[in-house]
């Protein structure tokens, strides 16, 4: 196992020294020189040479490219992400103050989705072919027919025409008015849950019904145990695993999703940041929480395949 | 021998015959995906007809006719310039298809040679390109298109950025199933015929190992095409695709919502038409899937093939 766990650990380094050079390389390609942001932020538009040439000088770009990563990985290690083009902060006390509303996000989201998903995904095997099975296959094809900047922007629509509801515009945190700060979460939770749901209804289902056909179900069956019991304590306890690994891969796949829902209901998260540094040609921002962003989806990944491993002995020896 | 030439001589009538019966036996085993494959087959004939179908110039403004709901004069209503959604809408088509089609072909052949390289040399190529791919596969997909473009905006055609962003994101999907389906061939018998016979490693590869990955590759890139119309249209949407006043369907949502509480007509019917193609493009893709492969029925592969 440990053996298994390190040589995971081993294999995560170059992938993540792959997507530091990529993000490196596409965000210096970025249109408008990070010099030309700096001196210009705030919308100065008129500045001197001198204060450019001091731009350049301070933002290290004359150095050669190889220096410039240099730098930027060896301050990364030495806790300093740089500082943002446009309002100056350090890149990660600026992240800091965004994550926890990913992470509100991405778990309120998950829960949602999986407490929708996997009843709907049980009815419809258990049921296979019967008006329940057709409803959820039909859940589950609306949802991925959804993406979330559709079913958002159509959501948003429907609540401010119906309910006279708008996205307050400022972040409230959980612990200073739960209420308020659930309000602002739950519509744009929903949204990602909504299209999580519906791949983990496909899963949820096939995995089912695999597991319907075995041959312990049908011991179970026989000796008379009740069929409610059967299904939850011997079939979805073996269908669950798969449906969890996926829901894992989705978490990462979610952060993705969080870049359009928080841009749509004003959330002040991570994937907001990466949008406006993107606009705002912030580059420094970008860079770091992508690396960011990669690392977590890249861990996540390790911790559900030791997850699996650890369930299912067979992996571990491949 | 001699029915079979007969067959053939009978040239194109037979021809038609059997596709008409083969559609036929097509849509009534998949009923939601023939309708899928008739909605897609009219957009692609608005694609190429656009100034034909559309009635009005997709610019021209109606000052006195703003944000007003279906009539005779406005199929679909006007959004909040004045502008005729139906026509806006047709004219829009055209990228919005040739975006995604392109960027999947690209991606999903880049991906493949990539994976064909990878299986074939094996050792160092293969631990180089996965450990690319892996890279390419830990950002995710959104976050990574969306940089592609922002870095390409500007600086070449809108439309050609939109399809390096989404083949991008193309590339590692392909290259893993061209690889795995790759490794998996060279177990079978017929591979070991073949290298009995004497066969280069490059023969066999061309002859007897591709032509047998194309089914996969095929069904990807159905299954891809729901994918990539998804990504082109928030693309769109965030501002990354053609600027106004040029039409496509997620800047249109995007002023559609923008401006809902003065017009609901726009944004929903909008929504609506992107909804349907991205279902029709799900609907060909399932089938097609499962026709190629009865063991998947009902299975778990999500446009993007996250699954």
């Amino acid at each position: 196992m440990r053996t298994y766990i390190i040589r995971r650990l081993l294999l995560a380094i170059p992938t993540i020294f792959v997507v530091s050079v990529v993000v490196f390389f596409l965000v210096h390609y970025l249109p408008g020189d990070a010099a030309l942001v700096k001196v210009s932020e705030g919308g100065r538009s008129a500045y001197s040479p001198e204060q450019y040439e001091r731009a350049v000088k301070e933002l290290r770009l004359d150095d050669p490219w190889y220096q410039q990563y240099w730098g930027w990985v060896s301050g990364l290690f030495q806790g300093d992400g740089g500082k943002s083009l446009i309002s100056n902060e350090p890149v990660f006390s600026e992240l800091a103050q965004k994550i926890p509303v990913t992470v509100e996000l991405a778990v309120m989201a998950m829960v949602l989705g999986l407490a929708i998903s996997v009843p709907i995904g049980v009815l419809s095997a258990v049921r296979q072919d019967s008006v329940w099975d057709y409803g959820g296959r039909l859940f589950a094809t609306v949802g991925l027919a959804l993406p979330e900047f559709l079913a958002g922007a159509m959501l948003l629509l429907t609540l401010s025409l119906s309910f006279d509801w708008a996205p307050q515009l400022v972040y409230t945190p959980f612990f200073e008015d739960p209420l308020s700060n659930l309000e602002q979460f739950v519509f744009p939770a929903a949204i990602l849950a909504f299209h999580q749901a519906a791949l983990l209804v496909r899963m949820t289902r096939s995995a089912m019904l695999e597991v319907l056909r075995q041959d312990y179900m049908r011991t179970a069956y026989a000796k008379g145990l009740r069929p409610a019991v059967s299904i939850v304590r011997h079939a979805l306890r073996n269908a669950f695993l798969p449906v969890i690994t996926i829901a894992g891969i989705q978490a990462a796949n979610m952060l993705g999703g969080s870049v359009i829902v928080e841009r749509i209901f004003s959330l002040p998260g991570v994937g907001a940041q990466v949008l406006q540094g993107l606009e705002s040609r912030d580059w420094t921002v970008v860079q770091t929480a992508v690396l960011l962003i990669t690392i977590v989806v890249v861990m996540l990944n390790i911790a559900l395949d030791v997850l699996y491993a650890w369930f299912d002995p067979r992996i571990r020896y491949q | 021998m001699n029915e079979q030439a007969a067959l053939g001589a009978r040239g194109p009538g037979q021809f038609a015959v059997r596709f008409a019966k083969g559609t036929v036996r097509f849509a009534r085993l998949k009923p939601l995906a023939a309708v899928g494959s008739v909605i897609i087959f009219a957009l692609l004939v608005i694609a190429i007809f656009d100034p034909l179908i559309a009635t009005f110039p997709t610019l021209e403004t109606h000052l006195t006719d703003r944000n007003q709901g279906p009539s005779a004069t406005y199929i679909l209503g006007t959004d909040n310039l004045g502008r005729d959604v139906f026509s806006r809408l047709v004219s829009s088509t055209k990228s919005m298809l040739f975006v995604s089609i392109l960027s999947v072909v690209f991606g999903v052949s880049l991906g493949s040679v990539l994976g064909l390289v990878s299986a074939f040399f094996g050792g160092a190529v293969d631990l180089v390109v996965q450990r690319v791919m892996d890279g390419l596969q830990a950002l995710p997909a959104l976050i990574m298109a969306l940089s592609v473009a922002t870095a390409l905006h500007g600086r070449a055609d809108v439309n050609l950025s939109l399809i390096i962003a989404i083949a991008v994101i193309n590339v590692p999907y392909a290259n893993r199933l061209v690889r795995s389906t790759v490794l998996s061939i060279r177990e079978e018998v017929y591979i070991e015929a073949a290298t009995a016979l004497g066969a280069s490693p490059l023969r066999i590869m061309v002859r007897h190992v591709t032509p047998n990955t194309l089914a996969p590759i095929l069904v990807l890139m159905t299954n891809q095409f729901a994918w990539a119309i998804i990504v082109a249209a928030t693309l769109a949407f965030l501002g990354l695709g053609p600027r106004e006043p040029t039409p496509t369907w997620g800047l249109m949502l995007a002023d559609g919502v923008e401006n809902a509480e003065r017009g609901f007509w726009p944004p929903a019917i909008t929504g609506s038409v992107v909804f349907i193609t991205i279902l029709s493009f799900i609907m060909i893709g399932d089938a097609i899937r499962d026709l190629m492969d009865p063991r998947l029925r009902g299975g778990t592969a999500e446009p993007g093939g996250q699954g």
